[in-house]
């Protein structure tokens, strides 16, 4: 973040992050364009709370996750955790930080091996910490089942036997067996039914109190991520567009786009009546990117200047940044 | 706004599947209607039995292993269950017509958009070429594709998932349904997207004066358009009234637990409600009623007894007895 004062509580802060995708085409394979799929982000997150991403599907929050975790080589920028640029590491250079930083996936059912059962599933994290006594392990292994509330006879058990909610379980409990710092946290409940959602999001958070971590929340769900998160980032074609605490995303949105999302979510309160203000169109190609503002086509307010300048991200006010020179300007503050 | 003539009336339908021996009881004697110009929604969880309702309506229920044991569903005045594969096929798509979930698998990837909105159109109606081809682009047009003269041509995969799902609905109007049935059509797109499907679907409801039927888990969504709300679990139909009755005085535990463990930027610090357990199997339902083992007002005889309706008044029924007091009681 260009003007972001240093934090030094935060865990991880991602500076100017950049992932292109080539598209290639024709017989020979020749590089024709590429998919700027993330484009300059920066964030940071601080310890023990909790970050929200959120945006449309092709955004790219889920490639900002895999840059993170180093699944994905990144282009550019900087992924500075716990003090150190990990973005450059080698695999060996890595390997004490890959235990630090989880991930729970989206889909409980692809994300678990069929033919290992759950105690080995669980267990082969634990075994990479070195604990190297079979008790212990298994002692290990209760502690886990028993944090994510499943019973410790589960653990012989084989994931087709297990709903998806207890999936879901299953898979935090994995992620948490090497004992992570930060845990990246993929839609963990956007597969699942509301009642057990609800059991999820309460396991997350009483996991956040016992034991400190820090979540990097990925969801198109506003409501979840307004309920759990700390701060929020809006992602939008590569670029995040607005970032602030939850408060104010919901209570004082500044861009447009950050104000049209919430405005499409159905309130179940029918006090609240529901006026869509639909924006225009769709998330389009990432790969056709306009010059200028990239919400520029779907936006309400946009001017001639939104197509040509590139947008900065701008404080709007403490600890609120938006990459909308108008949104910026109409709040009365000065870019610093 | 709506009228109280009954266009369609379920009553005690019963679906059950023969899967391993076991026999899965999905739909277990439901019964509701939806009146004219009416939007119902049917909202429950997955495994409850929404879409198999949905499809047994249209006579789409494989069988086997899909047998519907029981019940009638009542269409403009004939029973639908008792008609023959050739008088259904009069009614399908063009008294009553049906958006699905996944716009993607719903449509057939080698053949044009425009071939697909027509085909209903020529299945029940004469019609020559050309006039299809305008009464095509009208459809596209009303149900806003862009440039649809152009578009009329593509294929699915050129198309974005909301513009899909718009086909789809333009495929259900063809034949002016009397009827729409929509199958969760906006859970897989996104939230802005879903929001224009939602507005697309009210203005063509009150343009045409259309019936719909909404399938959903989204409680959201339910708000928003519904003007009655059926709340299903475990195959039976728990709660039933008007959208104030649901969201403002739910009277089934289950409803109350659903509502209380939507999460929402308001209830933030608190703790989330959430319902323990999970949803039974429809094979091996539990004996009495259907929700006890979540539930935590229930007394010794929810183990044993089936519940029955109890009448709130206006419309707004819950299947539960333990809660219930008859009007007057104090407290």
């Amino acid at each position: 973040m260009e003007s972001k004062n240093k934090n030094n509580h935060s865990i991880l802060r991602i500076e100017g992050l950049k992932k292109y995708f080539p598209i290639r085409r024709g017989f020979l394979q020749k590089i024709h364009g590429w998919v700027k799929a993330v484009d300059g982000v920066s964030f940071e997150i601080e310890q023990g709370k909790t970050m929200g991403l959120v945006g449309e599907s092709g955004c790219g929050k889920t490639t900002v996750a895999r840059l993170i975790l180093k699944l994905l080589e990144s282009d550019a920028g900087k992924i500075i955790f716990q003090g150190h640029d990990i973005r450059r590491f080698s695999e060996k250079e890595m390997k004490p930080y890959r235990k630090e930083i989880q991930i729970i996936f989206q889909d409980p059912f692809g994300s678990l091996n069929p033919r290992m059962t759950i105690g080995q599933s669980i267990e082969e994290g634990i075994r990479i910490l070195g604990n190297k006594h079979a008790t212990n392990r298994k002692e290990r292994l209760e502690t886990l089942l028993s944090m994510v509330g499943m019973s410790s006879d589960s653990s012989d058990r084989y994931p087709h036997e297990f709903s998806g909610g207890q999936r879901q379980r299953i898979g935090i409990a994995r992620a948490l067996s090497v004992e992570p710092s930060l845990i990246v946290c993929d839609e963990p409940v956007s597969a699942l039914d509301v009642s057990i959602q609800a059991q999820i999001i309460n396991l997350l958070k009483d996991l956040q109190d016992q034991l400190g971590l820090s979540y990097l929340f990925i969801s198109h769900d506003l409501n979840v991520v307004g309920y759990l998160c700390n701060t929020i980032s809006v992602m939008y074609k590569g670029h995040i567009m607005e970032f602030a605490s939850s408060e104010d995303i919901f209570n004082h949105p500044h861009h447009p786009y950050t104000i049209s999302l919430l405005s499409a979510i159905p309130d179940p309160d029918p006090d609240i009546k529901w006026h869509v203000k639909p924006s225009n169109g769709h998330i389009g190609d990432s790969d056709v990117v306009p010059e200028g503002c990239k919400y520029q086509d779907r936006c309400t307010i946009a001017e001639t200047a939104c197509l040509k300048d590139k947008m900065v991200f701008e404080k709007v006010r403490e600890n609120h940044f938006v990459r909308c020179w108008k949104a910026a300007k109409n709040h009365g503050s000065s870019p610093d | 706004m709506t009228h109280d003539r009954p266009l369609l009336c379920v009553e005690n339908l019963k679906v059950y599947f023969q899967s391993n021996g076991a026999r899965a009881h999905a739909v277990d004697g439901i019964s509701f209607e939806v009146r004219e110009k009416e939007t119902v929604c049917i909202v429950g969880e997955s495994g409850c039995g929404k879409t198999v309702s949905a499809l047994s309506i249209l006579g789409l229920i494989p069988t086997p292993p899909g047998e519907i044991v029981d019940g009638q569903i009542i269409f403009s005045g004939q029973n639908l269950i008792n008609l023959d594969e050739k008088a259904m096929q009069k009614i399908r798509g063009n008294h009553i017509s049906m958006v699905f979930q996944e716009p993607l698998t719903s449509l057939n990837p080698v053949f044009t958009i425009g071939d697909q909105i027509g085909e209903a159109v020529r299945t029940h109606q004469q019609i020559d070429t050309e006039a299809l081809f305008q009464y095509c682009v009208q459809l596209l047009n009303d149900v806003g594709i862009p440039s649809p003269k152009q578009r009329i041509n593509d294929y699915p995969h050129q198309l974005s998932g909301g513009q899909r799902q718009r086909v789809m609905i333009a495929m259900a109007l063809a034949c002016d349904p009397d009827l729409i049935i929509a199958d969760e059509p906006t859970t897989a797109l996104d939230v802005t997207v879903q929001a224009q499907i939602l507005a697309l679907l009210r203005s063509i409801q009150k343009k045409r004066s259309m019936s719909v039927l909404y399938i959903s888990h989204d409680l959201g969504v339910v708000s928003a358009i519904a003007d009655r709300i059926y709340v299903m679990y475990a195959g039976i139909m728990v709660e039933q009234g008007n959208t104030d009755q649901i969201f403002r005085s739910a009277r089934h535990p289950y409803t109350q637990g659903l509502l209380a463990s939507l999460p929402s930027p308001s209830k933030r610090g608190k703790r989330l409600h959430s319902i323990p357990g999970t949803v039974p199997n429809p094979a091996y339902k539990p004996k009495g009623c259907p929700f006890h083992p979540r539930c935590r007002q229930k007394i010794l005889s929810c183990q044993q007894e089936y519940p029955g309706m109890c009448d709130y008044g206006e419309g707004h029924l819950a299947r539960c007895p333990v809660l219930f007091k008859p009007k007057g009681y104090p407290g």
